[in-house]
């Protein structure tokens, strides 16, 4: 929590990108109380280190510095931050006040990597081809975007 | 020992800085961020209810909405490139060409 | 021809000259005249054929046919067929519809020959024989109303039939107006029998009411009923108030003239009156009524016809004069009589017209009077048949207007000796203003554009053919009057020897019998004057009177246009202001216009147009249309392209959405 509410308020996106990476190590001890070690596991390996990674190289390479003032919206502002905020209290007033009181043990539910594998190769076969298939699909689009225009020659690339 | 609920108010809360740090922010990579959040709070979710009910496909989804996220942060990131490459600026209020 | 192939053979002679009508309206505007003829005359001529058939063959006894041809409405216990009908009544009408206006399809070959829109006139008058011959024969009220919006419909494409003239346009206009007022009574009148009686059908109508009590008290249904269609028959036959629309309608063409406003159309209203006669006799006051308007329309018809100077106007206002006689005979129960002097009117009254158009033909297109003169001697034939009309409208014995005219004047004299006078003082305007109008055309010496020889005398025509005194042997320049071709004249010849031989049907009171069955079960004032031919002295004597009074009439006319020609203007400067109205027609058209016609322009173009069509209707379409305008114009800045605005739209959206989820959970 702390991590994201930094997140929030730092103005170097450096910065709220390593407090992104507190927020995702603190979920992955989540999980592990929750007994979901295949998935804790899986966290800290793809979230915290490869996606947040990338974000930070892409940081660096953009030369991102401090957020400059800028006109903004104000909507985003006056109709965004109350609705989310009513959104929020809702839900958590709904959670609180209706059920789920029910305690969940620590490690209650092994996640062992068997249990996981055997489900996704068999149940969820399809969805896993499918998504191999969007990683695919994912490479191809981040190469030809990020690629520089080499054909048209008309822009000199800038850095 | 720990309820339910309070994973749950945890994950709201988790989502809700999320979308805060999106109508916030000006940075576009600060945004993709949020995104990310917002995400790992659903997982966050996610995880207890498989735990509450002791299914494991809870955990199974949790996988995929990681793979989607990656996906999605990859191709974001290569936006961002293109878009700065051409507008010079990370700053997400100058982006505004769509406009009526 | 028993009943059963009778019968079906009714619904044909309307049709066939509908069909020439239709072929002649799609196929005439690339056929040669000789084709459009063809079929025109042909279609006409073999409805005629029928019917003459249909005469021969027809039976008292067997009588009345009855055809049904499709079912039409039928809605719960009221029901209206296209049923068509056949009594002597309808014989009668249809004989004289299909014969005269054979003949004077004839006529217009002749006439309208070198006219451009050939097809569309005989088309047109095709259509209105169809129109005409579905009134006479139909077996209700509403097939008769279908006819007579029909002939109305008709009259208006006849009348505006050179429709680039604009007076001939207006004419029409007035015409259908005119008579649309009419017809609005007489569908009050309908509603009125629908509600009460619940049916249409002549039969069962007039069965109902034969049931009900006479309405002496002067008020009740069925004394508005009979006012009601009093006021639809004013309308089509041009009684006051509504006979404005005929003097216009001389702008059509002469043959319209004769056919519609002499011998057909305008007398739908007299046969509608006479085949409601049981209605009328129920309600005496509504039969006063039409004696009164009928009585009062004939005198000042007839004063008006004696200050007119184009020679159509005046035939004019004789047909509304002679229309009037035709429904006083109705108003005094004279039924039979009001028929009879139908019928005559159609042949004297078509032969004057078309011998009308036969004198203007042969001027060349000039229509009055005053430059006309002479004529005898260069159409002799026309002169001749006019004359034989003349004599017969001026109820000279033995020609046919003599009995019918009569037969009229001696019931009304039943009734009321008021009515007799009026009706005498009547036929005598008639007659002078018809021998005026020989003596201004025939007589004299030619006023028109030729040079006229340097000394005329005045010599007042005979009615058997007058022999030239001099050669016209001039011959410059055109202008010239000549004679009509034999396709004009020949019609001319025939209805001359109708207008002679058609009032010995009724001698002896042969015409009432045949008719009397179509009239029986009747009460009232029909009785009163019986079919005995009790040749009184009086009706002798009344006779005399009205015979003295029509060589009056002709004596006068002598002096003041042959004897002294130069009299009548002096009299016409005389009398100032008197002779104004009446050669202005009394101002009437004036005043309708004033307390009608404008007034109801303005209110439509201020009140309706501008202020509801404008302002209520066009406002309302626009103000949307603006409105919509408006609203897009402000939704369309939520489209700012700016990425943290549609972010903050969301998150609004999707916290009503979960409010309304915990609600309704909540609940």
């Amino acid at each position: 929590m702390a991590g994201a509410v930094n997140l929030l308020v730092q103005s170097h996106p450096i910065n709220s990108a390593l407090s992104l990476i507190v927020v995702m190590g603190s979920l992955a001890a989540e999980y592990l109380l929750l007994g979901a070690e295949f998935v804790a596991a899986v966290q800290v390996i793809v979230y915290a280190g490869a996606i947040m990674v990338l974000f930070v190289i892409t940081i660096m390479l953009l030369n991102a510095g401090k957020e400059e003032r800028s006109k903004g919206s104000r909507v985003a502002i006056l109709l965004g931050v109350p609705g989310v905020l009513i959104g929020g209290v809702f839900v958590a007033w709904t959670l609180l006040h209706r059920s789920y009181m029910q305690s969940v043990p620590i490690g209650a539910l092994k996640g062992d990597p068997k249990d996981i594998a055997r489900l996704l190769f068999h149940d969820f076969l399809l969805p896993f081809e499918v998504t191999s298939v969007l990683i695919l699909i994912a490479i191809m689009g981040a190469v030809v975007l990020a690629s520089r225009p080499a054909a048209s020659g008309a822009r000199k690339d800038e850095g | 020992m720990v309820p339910l609920s309070y994973y749950l108010v945890l994950s709201g809360i988790l989502f809700a800085c999320g979308v805060l740090g999106f109508l916030i922010k000006r940075n576009i990579i600060t945004i993709f961020m949020s995104i990310e959040l917002m995400l790992n709070g659903v997982n966050l979710s996610f995880v207890a209810f498989a735990a509450h009910w002791h299914v494991l496909s809870g955990q199974v989804f949790v996988f995929f909405v990681m793979v989607v996220a990656a996906a999605e942060a990859a191709v974001g990131l290569a936006i961002i490139i293109a878009v700065y490459r051409t507008r010079e600026t990370l700053n997400v209020d100058q982006v505004n060409l769509l406009k009526l | 021809m028993t009943p059963q192939t009778l019968s079906p053979l009714l619904c044909t002679i309307p049709l066939l000259p509908l069909a020439g009508a239709a072929i002649n309206g799609f196929l005439g505007r690339r056929s040669s005249r000789t084709a459009i003829s063809a079929v025109a005359l042909g279609f006409c001529g073999l409805a005629f054929f029928m019917a003459l058939l249909i005469a021969a063959n027809f039976s008292s006894a067997a009588a009345p046919y009855s055809f049904r041809l499709a079912h039409w409405i039928r809605s719960g216990t009221f029901s209206v067929d296209f049923e068509f009908y056949l009594d002597q009544l309808s014989l009668v009408m249809l004989l004289v519809v299909t014969g005269v206006g054979f003949l004077i399809h004839i006529y217009s070959v002749g006439y309208m020959w070198d006219d451009d829109g050939y097809y569309r006139f005989m088309s047109y008058m095709n259509l209105f024989m169809f129109f005409m011959l579905t009134l006479v024969l139909a077996k209700n009220y509403l097939v008769m109303f279908i006819g007579w919006e029909g002939v109305g419909l008709a009259s208006y494409l006849l009348i505006g039939y050179w429709f680039t003239k604009d007076s001939a346009a207006a004419a029409g206009k007035k015409a259908f107006i005119v008579n649309r007022i009419g017809d609005f009574g007489f569908l009050i009148a309908l509603f009125l029998i629908i509600k009460h009686f619940h049916s249409l059908d002549f039969a069962n109508v007039f069965a109902a009411v034969r049931t009900l009590p006479t309405e002496t008290a002067g008020a009740g249904l069925l004394t508005a009923i009979g006012l009601l269609l009093m006021v639809g028959a004013a309308g089509k036959s041009a009684q006051i108030p509504l006979y404005v629309w005929l003097p216009d309608a001389m702008e059509g063409p002469t043959p319209v003239s004769a056919l519609i406003h002499a011998a057909t159309m305008v007398t739908a209203g007299v046969y509608m009156v006479v085949r409601s006669s049981v209605i009328f006799e129920h309600a005496p006051m509504a039969m006063t009524v039409v004696a009164i308007i009928g009585t009062l329309t004939a005198l000042f018809a007839a004063t008006i016809g004696i200050a007119q100077t184009d020679i159509k106007k005046v035939l004019a206002y004789s047909t509304v004069s002679q229309l009037g006689y035709m429904f006083m005979a109705c108003g005094v129960g004279a039924f039979s009589a009001g028929i009879f002097h139908l019928m005559t009117h159609a042949f004297f009254k078509g032969l004057l017209f078309l011998a009308a158009g036969s004198v203007i033909h042969g001027v060349g297109g000039e229509q009055d009077m005053r430059k006309m003169g002479g004529l005898r001697l260069y159409m002799p034939w026309t002169f001749a048949t006019m004359g034989i009309a003349t004599l017969a409208i001026a109820g000279i014995p033995p020609l046919a207007g003599f009995w019918s005219k009569d037969e009229i004047l001696w019931r009304a004299f039943g009734a009321s000796w008021v009515y007799w006078l009026i009706g005498v003082i009547t036929a005598f305007i008639t007659s002078f203003y018809m021998f005026r109008l020989m003596y201004m055309t025939f007589g004299g010496d030619y006023r028109g554009t030729v040079a006229q020889e340097a000394h005329g005398h005045g010599d007042h025509g005979h009615s058997d053919n007058g022999h030239a005194d001099r050669g016209h042997g001039q011959g410059h320049g055109h202008g010239e009057p000549h004679e009509s071709p034999w396709v004009m004249l020949g019609p001319l010849v025939i209805l001359a020897l109708l207008s002679v031989v058609g009032g010995f049907v009724g001698y002896g009171n042969r015409f009432e019998h045949f008719l009397a069955p179509v009239f029986q079960g009747a009460t009232g004032i029909a009785q009163e004057a019986s079919p005995e031919s009790a040749a009184s002295a009086l009706e002798y004597l009344l006779m005399g009177v009205s015979i003295s009074v029509a060589g009056l009439g002709w004596l006068l006319a002598y002096l003041l246009y042959s004897r002294v020609p130069q009299l009548p203007a002096h009299i016409a400067t005389g009398l100032g202001g008197l002779y104004r109205a009446v050669a202005n027609k009394y101002y009437i058209d004036e005043l309708y216009a004033v307390l009608f016609v404008k007034p109801l322009i303005e209110g439509s173009t201020t009140i309706l147009w501008h202020d509801i069509d404008q302002g209520v209707i066009d406002a309302t379409v626009n103000n949307s249309a603006d409105a919509a305008r408006h609203v897009s114009d402000n939704v369309r800045h939520m489209q700012s392209g700016n990425l943290r605005s549609y972010a903050g739209w969301v998150a609004a959206g999707g916290a009503i959405v979960i409010a309304y989820m915990v609600w309704m959970g909540v609940r």
